[in-house]
């Protein structure tokens, strides 16, 4: 099996299987109710199976390397050295597995709350699970930026045509932003393939750039993570976004289409521009404490649900950018953790509002209270999930933000002593939301009989919940995946940087005139 | 046959063809516009052979008329637009009752006009095989004319394009003045020999601007919104395609050929009008209301970033443009089908928001306007990216950075208004019910946004054409 596997395109397979899907839901004819109930099947079955091979990467992956596995390789557009090149290492496995595990759970979760246009719905998730997989195995930059940019035609569609409020707005906001970013990127991918005369992401890695050309290159790529990550002042699409979006659609933006900006920063900026990144760190801990300690306290004063869980991804991702450009084994590691953790806690906080509007079809805070008296199953997956997002000691959350925090203390005792101060703010966000939605008296009717989770729900909540406290108690089986390949990267930049030791970072000048 | 016509059979055969179907029309004396506009797309069609059989390069008419791989590819190009658009025209005639056998005749010769100018190897062809397509293009867009607005349309069209050629024509006569032949090789030599007069940078500053009116470029663009609104839909179909192909073919050859040595002279214009027009086609875009005003817009903005690839200027550049313009045909033949099944109650109409809704009771044909639309944009995995990835490609490894970034920002606010159609269709509320596409259109959207869709696949043969396409211009 295991040969077979190495000799198999089992990443095409995986990227590739939902199209699939797709295509045959789009085959389906006969009448309108037949059709929807027939897509959420093929919808489910298709994202289940994708789950389960691509389980077998995760078994069959060799972790004592640092090397790309499973690759394929197929000229595609010889004229310009494009090859269809696919690969996946410690650092981009944990990501395919975290879009395809979500994936079920967000058709499981579109079951009823989709009503119109089912088929179309099931199509553009299915075609987006195809464009997300396909950009974290994706080891040429052309191929990488097709699947990058291709999100934005499922996702802009979620949004304006299953989205609630002011969803016009929202989908073009977020449509915008971040193809402005993207075309930065486009520039700078252009720029490399001019000067190494090839897209292959391996090759880049091992590509020399001038230090003046680093920073430009930098720059653009920049544009575009940080909108997609999104770092502060440039996120605020993302509180429209998610407001707006169905609920799905919130699962897929915080639990794999944030995670796009800081693998783009993972896989790109630190290994082939190190010395731009080493000189744009001041900057990027700038702008992330900022992030931290704003959106906290803008999450604070939230009287939407969405909205404030909206706020709280961009402070977490803010320990991500945080701990990406901190460039040690821990900080790094924590960075990777944090993105995966928050994905699968992040997506589980919106799946609580998603059952709570289901049945009352509002977010509004205050038309909650005293939640646990009648749901308190609901109360529980909830509290776990709020607490994980808080970093609870023994959830998926308190290991990524411990390791972005001490790897940062190593270099940058100031950020990460600012960076901490977002722990605790997170922790009154989080537990204050808790409190006016769960607890309390149960005095409005209309909450009173709202009825506890069903079966179709529990289903959701309960491989996350056992996701969330594995990742808490062991996580080894997730740090051992990415610990060679982060060690290559840390050492590689550790590595460049020394043979060009004189790089004074941005604004260093200005703090020694502070001193 | 003699041996120095053999290069022009492709275009004397059209001819002939396009001669005898006029008779035929004019002594048949039923209404004969259908079979006519078969056969001339038939004839189309055999000409595409023709052009496939001619190996390697050669001239005709003493060095007039030239051939090689460059020509043969845009020469094709231009009849598969052509032959696609006068379908569309044949059953929109029929539709509106204008059916008349002068239609695919006048459409043939000016498809004749422009393979005329794709061969053109001297500045009196180059004139001939322009006027010859002009012609025939005034006609077209006045076909209605019981109609204000055709023949409003067929008027200005006629005296802008008239000014334009004069413009054409003048620079021409300062070229050869000071260059002291109107052959392009001989041009080549002369330009080449020694410093360049301010003579010859005048008129081909003149030539430049009229070929630039006739391509539609900012700033000398301001007929084509209302020439594209008030002619006939198809026919404001085939004036997107097939001309704008063999203008800008026409346009790279005669940069890159007689005036090539000039290089450092045209290179800022083009790049100025490249820049407008991409602006200008995007921002002016944004607040149109009619759906055709719109496509206007869209295709400045087209133009200019095709003439990306004329300003640099160089083989890459040129294969660049080639690729672009060859998605641009195929995905604005698929947008006008659409256009054209956008009918209410038999109704043609063109306001945008007639769109709204289209998804909820057209669901087909909605899913092909946004592959269409997303092309349009440029994102991938769409062909259209493809499109403007290489022309970016060759911008920026020409050193062109702030061009090709400038290029890039204003396809972000391009695709603002490509979106916002999408929007209609699938965001909003349905105001007015469209009918079912007719079997024609509805083959040729389908066809042309799969083609969009799936390009993607297998994208190495279609580049490999327009590469030895370039190669040709560029050895020659």
């Amino acid at each position: 099996m295991g040969n077979f596997l190495t000799h198999s395109p089992i990443l095409s397979i995986i990227t590739f299987l939902p199209l699939v899907g797709a295509l045959v839901i789009l085959a389906i004819g006969g009448k309108p109710d037949v059709v929807a109930r027939q897509s959420r099947i093929i919808a489910l079955w298709t994202t289940l199976l994708t789950f389960v091979l691509s389980l077998t990467i995760w078994i069959y992956f060799q972790p004592g390397t640092a090397a790309f596995q499973f690759e394929e390789r197929f000229d595609w557009l010889p004229q310009y050295k494009i090859g269809y090149h696919m690969g996946v290492d410690g650092i981009s496995m944990l990501f395919v597995i975290l879009s395809t595990f979500l994936m079920p759970i967000c058709i499981l979760a579109s079951w009823e709350a989709i009503e119109k246009m089912v088929r179309e719905y099931m199509v553009a998730f299915l075609i987006l699970e195809t464009m997300m997989v396909g950009m974290f195995c994706a080891m040429d930059m052309v191929l990488f930026y097709v699947f990058f940019e291709g999100v934005l035609i499922p996702m802009f569609l979620i949004i304006g045509v299953w989205g609630g409020g002011r969803r016009v707005y929202s989908a073009f906001k977020f449509f915008l932003y971040t193809l402005t970013g993207s075309v930065l990127l486009l520039v700078a991918l252009l720029a490399m393939y001019f000067q190494v005369g090839t897209t292959d992401i391996p090759a880049l890695m091992q590509a020399q750039f001038s230090r003046e050309m680093q920073y430009w290159l930098w720059l653009g790529m920049f544009a575009s993570f940080a909108v997609k990550v999104p770092m502060w002042p440039v996120h605020t699409w993302l509180p429209d976004a998610h407001v707006d979006a169905p609920t799905a659609g919130s699962v897929i933006l915080a639990g794999v289409l944030l995670k796009m900006g800081g693998y783009g920063f993972l896989r790109f900026s630190l290994p082939m521009l190190p010395e731009a990144s080493a000189y744009f760190t001041p900057l990027v801990y700038t702008l992330s404490v900022i992030a931290v300690i704003y959106t906290s306290l803008v999450a604070l004063v939230q009287e939407d649900m969405k909205k404030l869980i909206a706020y709280s991804s961009v402070a977490h991702m803010g320990f991500v950018t945080i701990g990406v450009f901190s460039a040690n084994q821990q900080a790094v590691e924590g960075a990777i953790f944090q993105m995966l953790s928050h994905g699968v806690v992040s997506g589980a906080l919106f799946l609580c509002v998603g059952v709570v509007y289901d049945r009352l079809h509002t977010r509004e805070i205050g038309r909650y209270g005293g939640l646990v008296n009648n749901m308190p199953k609901y109360a529980f997956a909830f509290m776990v999930f709020m607490m994980a997002s808080v970093g609870l000691p023994g959830t998926a959350g308190f290991v990524g933000e411990f390791l972005v925090l001490g790897g940062t203390f190593q270099v940058s005792t100031w950020t990460a002593l600012l960076a901490a101060t977002g722990v605790i703010l997170g922790a009154a966000y989080m537990l204050y939301l808790y409190r006016r939605v769960v607890y309390g008296e149960l005095t409005k009717d209309d909450v009173k009989a709202m009825l506890d989770l069903e079966p179709r729900e529990i289903a959701i909540f309960v491989p996350i919940l056992i996701v969330v406290m594995w990742m808490g108690v062991y996580p080894m089986s997730f740090l051992g995946i990415m610990n060679q390949s982060v060690a290559e990267l840390v050492s590689g930049y550790h590595a460049a940087l020394k043979n060009s030791a004189d790089i004074a970072p941005l604004g260093s000048q200005f703090l020694a005139w502070l001193r | 046959m003699p041996a120095f016509l053999i290069p022009a059979v492709p275009e004397l055969f059209m001819a002939i063809a396009a001669m005898v179907l006029l008779l035929a029309g004019v002594f048949r004396e039923k209404d004969s516009t259908a079979i006519l506009s078969w056969l001339s797309v038939g004839v189309m069609a055999v000409a595409v052979g023709l052009i496939l059989n001619i190996k390697g390069s050669g001239t005709a008419f003493n060095d007039l008329f030239v051939v090689n791989a460059f020509t043969s590819f845009a020469k094709i190009l231009t009849l598969i637009g052509a032959g696609l658009t006068l379908l569309l025209i044949n059953s929109w005639a029929h539709e509106e009752n204008v059916a008349r056998f002068e239609l695919p005749v006048i459409v043939l010769f000016s498809t004749i006009g422009m393979m005329m100018m794709i061969s053109a190897n001297d500045l009196i062809s180059l004139y001939v095989g322009l006027e010859l397509q002009s012609l025939s293009l005034y006609v077209l867009a006045a076909f209605r004319r019981d109609n204000a607005r055709s023949t409003e349309a067929g008027v200005k069209y006629f005296v802008l394009g008239a000014l334009a050629s004069g413009l054409l024509l003048y620079g021409s006569s300062l070229v050869y003045g000071f260059g002291g032949t109107t052959t392009f090789d001989g041009l080549a030599t002369a330009i080449k020999s020694g410093p360049s007069s301010v003579g010859v940078i005048v008129g081909v500053v003149f030539v430049i601007s009229g070929l630039a009116f006739k391509v539609s470029a900012a700033p000398f663009h301001m007929w084509t919104p209302d020439v594209y609104e008030g002619a006939p839909t198809p026919i404001t179909a085939f004036f997107s395609v097939a001309p704008k192909v063999a203008a800008l073919c026409l346009f790279l050859r005669v940069l890159v050929g007689p005036f090539a040595p000039m290089i450092e002279q045209w290179q800022q214009v083009i790049v100025l009008i490249s820049i407008l027009s991409m602006l200008w086609g995007s921002v002016a875009a944004i607040t149109q209301k009619n759906i055709k005003r719109l496509m206007a817009y869209s295709s400045i903005g087209h133009v200019g970033y095709a003439l990306i690839g004329l300003a640099v200027g160089n083989e890459e550049g040129a294969r660049g443009l080639l690729f672009y313009l060859l998605i641009y045909v195929l995905m604005n033949v698929g947008t006008f089908a659409v256009i054209l099944s956008m009918r209410v109650k038999g109704r043609y109409v063109e306001d945008i928001t007639d769109l709204a809704g289209l998804a909820k009771h057209n669901p087909l044909m909605a899913a092909a306007l946004a592959a269409l639309m997303f092309s349009m944009a440029g994102i991938p995995p769409l062909a259209g990216f493809l499109g403007k990835y290489f022309i970016f490609v060759a911008a920026v490894n020409a050193g062109f950075v702030p061009l090709a970034i400038i290029g890039l920002l204003a396809s972000v606010i391009g695709a603002f208004y490509y979106i916002r159609i999408i929007k209609l269709a699938y965001f909003d509320e349905a105001t007015v019910r469209l009918d079912k596409p007719g079997l024609l259109t509805g083959v040729l959207m389908a066809a042309s946004s799969i083609l969009m869709l799936v390009y993607f696949i297998y994208p190495a043969q279609l580049v490999s054409g327009a590469e030895s396409a370039a190669k040709a211009l560029f050895l020659g």
